[in-house]
């Protein structure tokens, strides 16, 4: 298609696109400028836009930090954990309340869907793990979120969506419901189990507050924890007897292994992001049809 | 046995528990979710009730002795509890003032956008800090607003002097305002996108024909098509006004600045899990919950009233 571009025209996209490009250096600068600050060679140098002297002896003072696997084990322990917990418990729950004959489903919903109205709150939650003997332990990182109510709904609308005739015909082949749920209801399912999938392996990922407040053990602490120690309240001093052994210490300022750091714990997130970025699209938009 | 006729029979027969024990699969698969809620939602909230309790550590909640409403006296005679309801108002309404129109004018931007590989970049960067935690945006955003930080060697280059904008109550509030915008922009944006390729193509054709030039196509009929939706999701917003966004503020404040940044959430942490007044913590928490509750049921109300029923939460 032959384009007839006026002068308005041209004026117009200058515009767009000069703001687009202003909002896209804004969102990208802020990173960069973490890699930047991490790759430099020496402290003190302003930083710019790039690193005038590249040197990775951060990253490899970083690399050696015994924490920073720690929290990678325990953070990607959780997730993994977390996911298949999660997804299993939820779409069980699901699956029984997208069938609307279900006697003691409206009352079953209702329990579920009031509690995205009103909580206990932090402290009478803090209690119940306390009382339950969870705190220190692994649980305490699972359990509490481990089915949410919007995450319920959007596996049981999707569940009503799926043809009747399909469960049916099984039915008359002589199926129960559980042989259903798992040979025709979930291999249908993919699209929706994957995504929240990803949803709740992104909050697994980045939740640090109630490893914070439920987990005390060093060895048991999860990444964002053990970032939020070194890059929030600025207690260095695992990261400084690091540092202080090699004597090439002066060269690095604190500065500069925060940054350190913060690449390398964004970094699988970078990596694996623009592949599965489509499905949490998706996901929203699952969620936006209402059943 | 989904269809009208085998459960209308059962019911003839033997009623509600007849139905209960043909689906007792279904009912057993519910269990681990069930026992969930109960354990991990209702129990905390039957746990509120040490609001109205003094809490002992030797006899639990439900043997510590009644108070009445002795926590939420105290809270309502503390002067700092209403600067931390200021606060959390204040911090809710510049949010949603500043940051509600941003998705909107970049989905409206972003839709003139004819390349689809520069729509799809500048998307997928918009989209990217929605998934990083806020411990490791609030680490890269002091670094940004530090000292020595980016902002203020541009404000040095420019001939200004550098200020110590996270520990200047002036500048606080501000910077929690923008950066929620920068981590939240791209991410909210995604319901307008939704909604503009809803629009019927037809109306642009017709618009063409008349003669209307693209900037007219965009005010004149993208943003009145997207009204509706705007409409819901500032409702929506409302309903959160008590949420001033704990782990941002949680990761970027500092003593220096608690006078104008501490809110509900961050105020329940420290009386609560640092200074460990079980009880007054949980009353204050519970007065916001409270709140919340009717917040959510009035809005969700408006909503079903003037969007209709697929709009509303429930």
């Amino acid at each position: 298609m032959v384009k007839f571009r006026t002068r308005a025209d041209i004026v117009y996209d200058v515009f767009i696109y000069a703001v687009l490009m202003f909002v896209l250096f804004v969102t990208v600068f802020p990173f960069w400028n973490q890699i930047v600050t991490a790759l430099s060679g020496n402290q003190g140098e302003t930083i710019t836009f790039y690193p005038k002297s590249l040197s990775f002896q951060s990253f490899r003072l970083s690399l050696d930090y015994p924490g920073l696997w720690t929290g990678y084990r325990n953070t990607i322990l959780r997730t993994v954990c977390g996911v298949v917990l999660s997804i299993t418990v939820t779409a069980m729950l699901s699956y029984p309340l997208a069938k609307s004959k279900l006697p003691f489903n409206g009352l079953i919903t209702g329990m579920v869907l009031f509690t995205m109205l009103f909580g206990g709150g932090l402290i009478p939650n803090y209690l119940l793990i306390k009382s339950l003997n969870l705190l220190d332990t692994f649980w305490a990182l699972l359990l509490p979120s481990l089915a949410g109510a919007f995450n319920v709904f959007i596996m049981r609308n999707f569940f009503r969506s799926l043809p009747d005739s399909l469960e049916e015909s099984a039915q008359i082949d002589g199926a129960g419901y559980f042989l259903i749920f798992t040979r025709i209801v979930v291999p249908l399912s993919a699209p929706v189990l994957a995504t929240v999938a990803l949803w709740i392996a992104v909050n697994h990922w980045n939740a640090w507050f109630d490893a914070m407040i439920y987990i005390s053990s060093p060895d048991k602490q999860v990444l964002q924890v053990i970032l939020r120690k070194i890059i929030i309240e600025n207690s260095l001093t695992d990261m400084e007897r690091l540092t202080m052994g090699t004597s090439i210490d002066s060269l690095f300022s604190a500065k500069q292994l925060q940054a350190t750091m913060i690449c390398l714990s964004v970094l699988p997130m970078l990596v694996v992001y623009p592949f599965v970025q489509k499905y949490f699209v998706r996901g929203i938009m699952v969620g936006a049809v209402k059943g | 046995m989904e269809s009208d006729a085998v459960p209308a029979r059962i019911d003839k027969r033997g009623g509600i528990w007849k139905q209960v024990v043909h689906y007792r699969v279904l009912y057993v698969m519910m269990l681990p979710g069930i026992a969930y809620f109960i354990l991990f939602h209702y129990v905390p909230m039957y746990g509120v009730t040490l609001a109205f309790k003094n809490f002992l550590f030797m006899e639990g909640i439900s043997g510590s002795p009644w108070v009445g409403l002795k926590h939420f006296e105290k809270a309502f005679s503390d002067p700092y509890f209403f600067q931390i309801i200021r606060n959390t108002l204040l911090i809710s309404l510049y949010k949603l003032f500043f940051g509600f129109p941003v998705p909107i004018l970049f989905a409206l931007l972003l839709n003139e956008v004819t390349s689809l590989r520069f729509k799809k970049l500048v998307q997928t960067a918009s989209y990217l800090p929605h998934f990083i935690s806020w411990v490791v945006m609030s680490g890269i955003f002091i670094m940004v607003f530090s000292f020595d930080g980016p902002i203020n060697e541009l404000i040095k280059a420019l001939g200004g002097d550098p200020v110590l904008f996270l520990a200047d109550e002036r500048y606080f509030r501000s910077i929690l305002v923008i950066t929620d915008i920068f981590k939240g922009f791209g991410w909210g944006s995604i319901i307008y996108f939704a909604a503009i390729s809803g629009i019927d193509p037809q109306l642009y054709e017709a618009a063409i024909m008349d003669g209307a030039g693209r900037l007219q196509r965009a005010l004149r009929i993208t943003l009145p098509m997207l009204v509706p939706v705007i409409a819901i999701m500032l409702i929506l917003n409302m309903s959160g006004i008590l949420d001033a966004g704990f782990d941002q503020v949680f990761n970027m404040y500092n003593p220096s600045v608690y006078h104008v940044s501490d809110i509900i959430d961050t105020y329940v942490y420290r009386k609560g899990l640092v200074e460990m007044q079980y009880s007054y913590s949980s009353a204050v928490g519970l007065f916001k919950s409270a709140v919340a509750l009717i917040l959510i049921l009035i809005v969700n109300r408006i909503v079903r009233t003037i969007g209709g029923k697929e709009y509303a939460l429930w």
